[in-house]
């Protein structure tokens, strides 16, 4: 653990008993106590997540907007200040370079919210992509910024003891740019990677302990506890949101992976050319849910077959705890691809029946 | 959290020996390791186990492990009840989240297993 990279909450992970483990270079809690325990805690009341890990870069001055509208798939015209949207980021050939949030601070400011494992990789990428805009400036600020991320139906009432900005009120994917939450100063956005209703809170690296702690005691009697990455990661994938490194890459593209949503045709952007190919003729592959039928726990790089034919590979599988089923994803030729299709999925040699379903396995029931 | 009757092999699976049988499972210190236990996959009963070798695998929420015979042997009978129920081995790793029960072909393999504080001393050394 002595060379990886540490957030400022490590020493609070080691003192809450946190499993620690290497995440692209980061030692990170995979679990305090229990992974089942902690994704029931997001999906019940409520989960706290140390997300610092992740990148921030921010870009400022005039031509920040071109910048990111070439950058992006999805439109960031249309975001005003406060206003967040999710974005693939590709390279010219249509592969995904990243996966992003985009949040607008100002008129020509905007942070952008980056995979850890990406954050150099996308700060050489948007500076190249700058080269045609002299005006815009790009710093990565990630190392004087830590994000948590309160995730779990009980996360308003939370939040609501610690800051006099009525956080029930903020939209889904807006941020209130400036507000106190226990006296630290913090970005907060209604947004999140479990599925279920919460908050991520940008604050300064210093504060994080404070920020961290405060959150901590104010949730302590709704059952809010510390949650591990491996949760982070059974709660994303029951709502079926994509992990880069899983179910994207640089050689698949946005259309392949279902995020078409995402794509805003009417606009020019690096990658579009070959998007639009591809839209006209069809994908080849698609990314699907799949559930096993019987036995058999679908893992990362498990081989699919149809009839003896091998028509792809799953991207991630657990067993899901808030459904108690075996869920995977994956990518199979679209031949394959209607729900309802059963496939095989090979495991340790043997075949084990996984049928197609309707993606997101598991959503919330929404009261905002 | 090693209990001293069971002889433990390098592989953190323990076997508990009545008569020419040993009942196999895997050790507070794996099942510690692995976290939430969600799946296991056994012989059948009449498979051929040999010391050493992988005989099943146990998956956690993360994780697959294998599960390696500390003797050689034919398998005679199955914990069905912790394929049910794999939190079993979380809960109970010495008891009902036992695994298997091997007919030995050759006693003179526990020699090359250790005892518990043989085993103790292994896990704290990591």
């Amino acid at each position: 653990m002595e060379n990886l990279r540490k957030t400022p909450l490590y020493a609070r992970h080691l003192e809450m008993g946190g499993k620690m483990v290497n995440f692209s270079g980061w030692a990170l809690p995979v679990q305090y106590r229990s992974i089942i325990e902690e994704h029931q805690a997001v999906r019940e009341k409520a989960g706290l997540f140390d997300v610092s890990h992740m990148g921030e870069i921010r870009i400022s001055g005039s031509g920040s907007l071109e910048l990111l509208q070439k950058a992006v798939t999805n439109d960031v015209s249309r975001l005003l200040p406060g206003h967040v949207l999710y974005s693939p980021v590709c390279n010219p050939g249509g592969g995904v370079v990243d996966d992003i949030l985009v949040y607008r601070l100002g008129e020509d400011e905007f942070l952008l919210v980056v995979n850890a494992a990406n954050r150099e990789k996308d700060f050489s990428w948007f500076k190249q992509l700058a080269v045609e805009f002299p005006g815009v400036c790009i710093e990565d600020i990630s190392s004087q910024v830590a994000q948590l991320a309160l995730q779990g139906p009980l996360s308003v009432q939370i939040l609501a003891r610690l800051t006099s900005a009525d956080p029930g009120s903020l939209p889904y994917y807006r941020a209130s740019l400036d507000v106190e939450v226990s006296g630290v100063k913090c970005m907060l956005s209604r947004t999140g990677y479990t599925g279920e209703d919460g908050f991520e809170l940008y604050c300064a690296a210093e504060e994080a302990c404070r920020l961290w702690d405060e959150i901590m005691i104010a949730g302590e009697k709704d059952g809010l506890i510390p949650c591990g990455l491996g949760a982070r990661d059974t709660l994303r994938l029951e709502a079926a949101l994509p992990l880069y490194g899983h179910e994207l890459d640089e050689d698949i593209t946005p259309l392949e992976a279902g995020l078409e949503r995402f794509i805003c045709w009417q606009k020019d952007f690096t990658g579009k050319e070959v998007l639009l190919q591809q839209k006209e003729k069809g994908v080849r592959r698609r990314l699907v849910g799949l559930e096993m039928v019987d036995r058999g726990i679908p893992r990362k790089g498990y081989t699919l077959t149809s009839n003896g034919q091998v028509i792809g590979e799953i991207t991630s599988g657990t067993q899901s705890p808030t459904l108690g089923k075996a869920l995977g994803l994956g990518y199979v030729s679209v031949e394959s691809a209607a729900v309802d299709t059963v496939v095989e999925v090979e495991i340790r040699g043997r075949n084990y029946p996984a049928r197609v379903v309707p993606v997101p396995f598991y959503r919330r029931k929404r009261t905002v | 959290m090693y209990p001293a009757d069971l002889k433990y092999s390098k592989d953190h699976e323990w076997i508990r020996v009545e008569g020419n049988r040993g009942r196999v499972g895997i050790t507070h210190y794996a099942q510690e390791t692995l976290g939430d236990v969600v799946y296991v996959d056994l012989p059948r009963a009449g498979d051929m186990v040999k010391a050493g070798e992988s005989f099943g695998t146990v998956e956690s929420v993360k994780s697959v492990s294998d599960l390696y015979a500390p003797v050689s042997g034919e398998v005679v009978e199955v914990n069905r009840e912790v394929m049910d129920h794999p939190d079993l081995i979380n809960k109970d790793p010495y008891g009902s989240g036992w695994l298997i029960i091997i007919e030995m072909s050759d006693p003179g393999e526990l020699d090359n297993l250790m005892d518990a504080l043989a085993y103790e001393e292994m896990v704290k050394e990591g």
